[in-house]
């Protein structure tokens, strides 16, 4: 190292004393390369302007005394920034340290937050959730009773990153720690909101629409908490309807009640359930109205759902100036017999 | 994207003109302007939207804040002249039942 050092150095009074006499480019080049050197080798500010000293001294020996007296003082005043660079080597490794250990949780995270889609008779269920960023801010839950019924979350956790994915097992644990079949989506809403509100940040909130369906009555249940409305489609008519749940987002105020919706779900009708990801897109500057995707469901509305839910994201992610800007989620469901 | 903020002082209310769009980049310059506001004992805020095109969910989380720090401080906050695709979030989220919200200068319904 020390070998390298010398020559860098020796190269370094070379270079000055070429670019002293001809101010060429090529030794400004020349030096650019040196500078890279003593960056590899660590080698402080003031220590270049050490050399520098020296190989002027040497280069001219006829130096006026002010610009002697000026570079050391320079050499003082870069001492401070050597001592700043010292630092580097140190906050490297802890930003590596801290970026294995994110990875670590985050990858924790996706084992506890894991769902599986359950078999229910007669129904035909599709999911699909793509991040717009590393972790995922949309959050999906099945809870398949012991009576045969589904209950379904969907949710979207407003601010990114590490809280918001701990916000996310928080509302995880909540929800299991509940007695499944005993509760109604606006008692599990209502429970949550205050879960939600004393444990989080004030600019972070979550919406909920949480469904519970029951195959003996062919009805869903749902109510919303601040989500991003679904849709039913009426397999008779041929026609979507915007399922218009109203209710505050979680975490805004404690004492929220939330409306409960009950719904008929007749043979081949079916439930969508989304995120703001989905009617969010845009395709360059212009936006994808519900209407388009809407469209797009219809379209695909003959396959089996879960290659349904694919089919919707792979027609966006193709169109040209497709961006996604933000987690999409796509879930349907629909009754079979 | 850019947003800008501007406030006029006018009697012992403070007015918020915002123009542009509020995403997650743009959020934050609205927080910083809007929260010290807030926090101001019984003061009046009325933020003017009329020139805001998007806004999205971190957008929100601004205004809840501010909303949670009316609460506290006894300040008041007030959104006025909301596009319809902004005034749709609010609607949403259930937000236009707990914020103060002036009707929509473009229309109401589409």
């Amino acid at each position: 190292m020390e070998e390298v050092i010398d020559n860098s150095a020796a190269n370094y009074k070379e270079l000055l004393k070429h670019y002293l006499e001809s101010q060429d480019e090529q030794a400004l080049y020349g030096v650019e390369k040196v500078s890279k050197s003593f960056i590899k080798n660590e080698i402080l500010p003031e220590e270049i302007i050490n050399l520098h000293i020296q190989a002027m001294g040497e280069i001219n020996p006829n130096l006026k005394a002010d610009y002697k007296h000026s570079m050391n003082f320079l050499l003082e005043a870069m001492i401070f920034y050597g001592l700043a660079m010292q630092e580097i080597p140190l906050l490297k490794e802890e930003k590596h340290v801290l970026k294995s250990e994110i990875s670590v949780a985050a990858s924790m995270q996706k084992t506890l937050l894991g769902t599986t889609k359950p078999t229910i008779e007669g129904l035909d269920i599709g999911i699909i959730s793509v991040p717009a960023h590393q972790m995922n801010g949309d959050y999906h839950h099945f809870i398949k009773g012991k009576d045969g019924s589904l209950g379904i979350a969907i949710a979207d956790v407003v601010g990114k990153g590490i809280p918001a994915a701990l916000c996310m097992s928080m509302i995880k644990y909540a929800m299991d720690s509940y007695p499944e079949e005993s509760m109604s989506p606006k008692s599990i809403l209502k429970n949550l909101n205050r879960v939600v509100e004393r444990n989080v940040d004030p600019s972070m909130f979550i919406t909920m629409c949480y469904a519970h369906y029951k195959p003996k009555e062919s009805k869903l249940y749902l109510s919303s908490a601040g989500h991003e409305p679904g849709y039913y489609y009426h397999a008779q008519s041929d026609t979507f309807e915007e399922i218009e749940t109203k209710g505050l987002v979680l975490g805004v105020s404690p004492d929220t009640e939330y409306a409960q919706y009950e719904l008929p779900i007749n043979k081949n009708d079916m439930i969508i359930l989304l995120t703001d990801g989905v009617t969010e897109c845009r395709d360059g500057d212009r936006f994808i109205d519900s209407r388009e995707v809407l469209d797009i469901i219809k379209q695909y509305a003959d396959l089996p759902a879960q290659q349904m839910v694919e089919g919707v994201y792979k027609h966006f992610e193709k169109l040209q100036d497709f961006q996604l800007r933000d987690d999409f989620t796509l879930l349907v469901l629909r009754k079979d017999v | 994207m850019n947003l800008t903020v501007n406030v006029v002082e006018e009697n012992e209310k403070s007015i918020l003109n915002v123009s542009g769009e509020i995403d997650i980049y743009t959020a934050p310059k609205l927080k910083e302007t809007l929260l010290p506001l807030t926090k101001v004992e019984g003061k009046t805020v009325e933020v003017n939207l009329e020139n805001v095109n998007y806004m999205d969910s971190t957008g929100l989380g601004v205004f809840i804040s501010a909303l949670k720090s009316t609460k506290e401080k006894k300040s008041k906050l007030t959104l006025i002249n909301l596009q319809d695709r902004v005034m749709r979030i609010f609607e949403i989220t259930g937000l236009d039942d707990v914020i103060d919200i002036k009707a929509a200068i473009r229309g109401g319904n589409e």
